[in-house]
This record gives C-alpha cells, sequence and structure tokens, in this order.
C-alpha cells in the first residue's frame, strides 16, 4: 500500500500552495536533515521532472529548505526559509536535470559540511505531501518516513541482519518494513528499518556497538507531525 | 486496514453496523496505535485548520503569492448578498467556501491537503457549507473527514491523487468524490448510496488534465475548486435520491488510473500543454519567469 493511513489521505496540515510540491518537498528535505543529522553548511539541489519545471512557482525551493532547517510542513516560516538558512551560515545551489527519474516529482540532495562525508539522499513526492526515499549515498532503498526509521550503514557479513533485528526484538520493538541494500558482496551495506515505535537509545547504543557496524542514523519525522 | 476497494468498505460497515466514519476511526486506531480519542482529536484540529482557512478568504479579498489570482471567494459573497444566484444560495455559498481555501492556499497560508493541496478547497467548502445550513456539530462534521478519508484511502492506493501522476482528476476529480461520499453518509444515506455517489461523481471529472498556468496551484485549480463543491452536492443528491452508478465505482477508479496512466507528460502538472501552453499561459508565464525560464530570484518573499 503507497497510503498506509487516513491521515495520508486528510492531512498533512500544511503551508500552501501544492502538497506534491511544497508539502512533500519540505517532508523530503526534513528527512535529508535527520539523516545527515546536523545543520549541513552547504547543501546542493537538484531537481528533476516536473520539480525541474515549477519548483519555483510552488516554492519548492523555500519547503526543502525549511525541511532542511528542521521545520514541519505546517511552519509559516516556510515562506522565509531561504533568507534564514542563509542568515545561519547555509550555503545552497539550486539546479535542474533533465535527466528521467522514476517519478515526476524527484529532488537529489547534496549535504556537505566541514571535516565529514558528504550525504545525498534522493527522494520523490508522490503525492498528497507523502515522499518516498529511494536512495541514500548511492544505495538503492525504498521507505517513506510514515514511520520512525533506523539507517544501519554497516559491512555485509553473514547474520547481521540478524543481529539488528534480534536487539531490537529484545527491547520490544516491532519492525514494519526493511530494506537492504549492498555495494557488493562483503562491501558497504545498508540496512533501512521502518518500526511502529521511536527506538530507544538504549538499543541504538546496543547496535552501533556490534561488529562492522559504520554508523547508525535515526530519522523520525513522526514527532511532531501526524502520520503522512 | 481491512478494506482495500470500496466494495470492501460497505461489505465491512454492513457486517460491523457502523458508518464509514466510525470504521475509518476503529481501523486507524488500530493500524497506528494511537487511542481513538487522540485519533478523533487530530481530525478535529484539523477541521478547525479548514474552517479557518474558509473565513480568511472571504472576510478579505486575499492576492496569490504570484499576484495573478485572489479576491474570488470575496466576489462571490458579495455577489450572493445583492443577487439571487443562478446555482441558488446553498451551492454558491460551497463553492465561494471553496474558493477562499484555495486562495488562502495560493497565497503560502495555511491549509490541510485534502487529499492533495490543489483540490484543498472542495472538502471544506462542502463541510462548511452544509454544516451551517444543517445546523450539525463540529463532530459530525469530523466523523465526515473520516468518511472522506476511507473513500481517498481508496481511490489513492488503487489509482492516484497527484496532478502530476494521474492529471486533475486524481487530485480535483478526487476530492470530489470523497466529498460526495461523505456528505452522502453525513445525510444519511447508506455506505452503499455514498459509494455509489463516488462513481457517479468521479465518472464526471474523467481524463481531467492538470495544465496549471505557471506551473502554480492558481490557474485553473481555484475555479476548479469551485466547481467541485457545487459537483459534489449533486452528487449525494443524486444518490440519496437512489441513482446508482451502473459502472462500479471501483471499476470507475480503475479507469481514472487507465485514462491517468495514458495521459502524456505535458497533461501531468509540467505546464507543458493545455491552459499552460495557451498564448495567454505562455505570456504569464513569461512574466513570471522572464524569457529564458527562471528569472525569478531565489529565495524571493512571497508579497502577503
Amino acid at each position: 500500500m503507497r497510503f498506509k493511513d487516513v491521515f495520508s489521505i486528510i492531512g498533512p496540515s500544511m503551508i500552501g500552495p501544492s502538497s506534491s510540491h511544497t508539502a512533500g518537498a519540505a517532508r523530503i528535505g526534513r528527512a535529508a536533515r535527520k539523516i545527515y543529522g546536523e545543520f549541513p553548511e552547504q547543501v546542493e539541489i537538484i531537481f528533476y521532472g516536473s520539480f525541474a519545471e515549477t519548483y519555483s512557482g510552488h516554492g519548492s525551493d523555500l519547503a526543502i529548505v525549511a525541511g532542511l532547517l528542521d521545520y514541519n510542513t505546517d511552519d509559516i516560516r516556510i515562506r522565509d526559509s531561504v533568507s534564514i538558512a542563509e542568515t545561519m551560515g547555509m550555503s545552497l545551489s539550486f539546479q535542474t536535470s533533465k535527466k528521467p527519474s522514476a517519478h515526476p516529482n524527484t529532488v537529489m540532495l547534496k549535504l556537505k559540511g566541514k571535516g565529514r562525508q558528504e550525504d545525498s539522499v534522493i527522494g520523490a513526492s508522490i503525492g498528497g505531501g507523502n515522499i518516498e526515499i529511494s536512495a541514500i549515498n548511492d544505495f538503492d532503498v525504498k521507505f517513506t518516513m510514515n514511520y520512525p526509521t533506523l539507517l544501519v550503514f554497516h559491512n555485509d557479513r553473514p547474520g547481521i541482519v540478524a543481529d539488528i533485528t534480534a536487539i531490537l526484538g529484545s527491547g520490544g520493538v516491532n519492525i514494519g518494513c526493511m530494506d537492504v541494500d549492498r555495494k557488493g558482496r562483503n562491501g558497504d551495506a545498508l540496512t533501512v528499518i521502518e518500526t511502529d515505535e521511536a527506538v530507544p537509545l538504549a538499543l541504538i547504543e546496543r547496535i552501533r556497538g556490534l561488529q562492522d557496524i559504520h554508523r547508525i542514523c535515526e530519522a523520525d519525522l513522526t514527532d511532531n507531525e501526524v502520520k503522512g | 486496514m481491512r478494506f482495500k476497494t470500496l466494495q470492501q468498505l460497505v461489505d465491512s460497515c454492513t457486517q460491523d453496523g457502523v458508518t464509514m466514519g466510525q470504521l475509518m476511526l476503529t481501523e486507524q486506531a488500530k493500524e497506528t496505535g494511537i487511542s481513538e480519542e487522540q485519533t478523533f482529536q487530530q481530525m478535529a484540529d484539523y477541521y478547525s485548520i479548514m474552517k479557518e482557512a474558509v473565513r480568511r478568504g472571504i472576510e478579505e479579498p486575499v492576492a496569490s503569492r504570484s499576484g495573478l489570482t485572489g479576491g474570488d471567494a470575496v466576489r462571490m459573497q458579495s455577489y450572493m448578498k445583492n443577487h439571487e444566484p443562478s446555482s441558488g444560495k446553498e451551492a454558491s455559498r460551497a463553492l465561494a467556501y471553496a474558493l477562499s481555501v484555495s486562495e488562502v492556499n495560493a497565497t503560502m497560508g495555511r491549509i490541510v491537503a485534502t487529499p492533495t493541496a490543489g483540490s484543498c478547497g472542495i472538502i471544506p467548502g462542502v463541510f462548511v457549507s452544509s454544516q451551517e445550513r444543517f445546523h450539525w456539530d463540529d463532530d459530525h462534521l469530523v466523523m465526515g473527514l473520516f468518511s472522506a478519508g476511507a473513500i481517498g484511502y481508496v481511490i489513492a492506493n488503487n489509482s492516484f491523487i497527484s496532478g502530476a501522476e494521474g492529471g486533475c482528476q486524481a487530485e480535483v476529480g478526487s476530492a470530489i468524490g470523497m466529498a460526495a461520499g461523505a456528505l452522502t453518509e453525513l445525510r444519511g444515506g447508506t455506505p452503499e448510496q455514498a459509494i455509489h455517489a463516488v462513481g457517479l461523481a468521479l465518472k464526471n471529472s474523467l481524463g481531467l488534465i492538470c495544465d496549471p498556468v505557471g506551473g502554480l496551484v492558481e490557474i485553473p485549480c481555484i475555479v476548479r475548486n469551485g466547481f467541485g463543491a457545487v459537483t459534489a452536492l449533486a452528487a449525494a443528491d443524486m444518490a440519496l435520491a437512489g441513482v446508482r452508478s451502473v459502472i462500479p465505482s471501483d471499476e470507475v477508479i480503475g479507469v481514472m488510473l487507465e485514462v491517468g496512466t495514458a495521459m502524456p507528460s505535458k497533461h501531468r502538472e509540467t505546464a507543458k500543454g493545455g491552459l499552460a501552453q495557451t498564448p495567454t499561459g505562455r505570456r504569464i508565464m513569461q512574466d513570471l519567469y522572464g524569457p529564458n525560464g527562471r528569472g525569478k530570484k531565489k529565495g524571493e518573499s512571497p508579497q502577503t
């Protein structure tokens, strides 16, 4: 099911004018911010498809930047987000690409900062403010940000997924959906886990302590927004 | 959720002896683990935002961010005061309220996507005008939003609700179907009558393209919301009168998917065809973005 509940149909509460181009865009931006984990000093924003044609008329640029500032879809500051971000020291570049994309409303965000690795996130806005994240740092994954989402970057080795899920299970955390991708056998891998409730910090620390774990991000947009 | 089609929705309601709204509320609470009270409250908050958006747009003229539209809701209001509207007072009020919410949306004001922002005027237009007319309390309307949500959930998962995927039929068309079905139930119709209202309404918007001038959710989106509210009233009336959708509503949703999938990309929200590419549409686009495409300064603040 692409749309999971009633609030993905009635909702979100949002600043107009377009649920795909404004609210969805804000959620993709906010998902990227959560994945990156901190204020990004530099962000490259590349629009594809219908996004590329009409982003400025819909304020998609403002919405994505609002998301990068961790604003929700109905935050009135969306209107001024670009100037706010620039005042705070975020350097922004907007580009469009004619490359075909899987979904008409697709955007790629590259987040950078001093002394750390870049994160690239590709997301699509699929209607009514709902989104699908389809790639992170060249890993092909698929998730919606409708649930608290745990991203575990690790080495591909037998049993590692079981190790991770065993820890979640021992803490009573239920997994709703899971996606795993790897760059090659025994190479880098990414496991994305959507959970019914936020994962307690102690469990995250236990997962971090496993062998072959590179990095963990907890991306949760459900904290101050209704599902969807 | 227990249902994937409108027929399954009706069957579940019949089996449990509940309305579509009640079934949706129960299913939602079960699915999310959030209590029915809290879920109801969330929807009630959304209804308050809708009423506030109706009020904002009819009390004073609001100009859109682009300056292209605004003030039509106020025009309708004052026309209704001084004239006998051809479509009658009640339909005109639904129309004016729908325009109002859509105009507020175009100013980057706060609205609720129902199911999208492009179609955000239709459900508030129908609901708020009907509430005034029939003296319903807010709780009744909030349950109506759950009914509308149940219908939209089926449409969205079997077809689409975004203009970029399926054209305007997917946005405005879905909203009309949702409003029509919910209103049928709010007025005492059975779930079966309500889904006939959905099918009747959807058939009237099949094939509607998404061709916004300059890519903005303004022309023709705002007036289509006004028309949409009136169509929803008509569809609910037909269903309550016993008119049936001979092609079952689930099959009509299948047609929407077929038509939207076949729709060329220029008619799916890219502003590359339809009204957007008329001589006037092109001139407006050039005024907005400059001759070389997008001339607008990034981060420019909206004029509100």
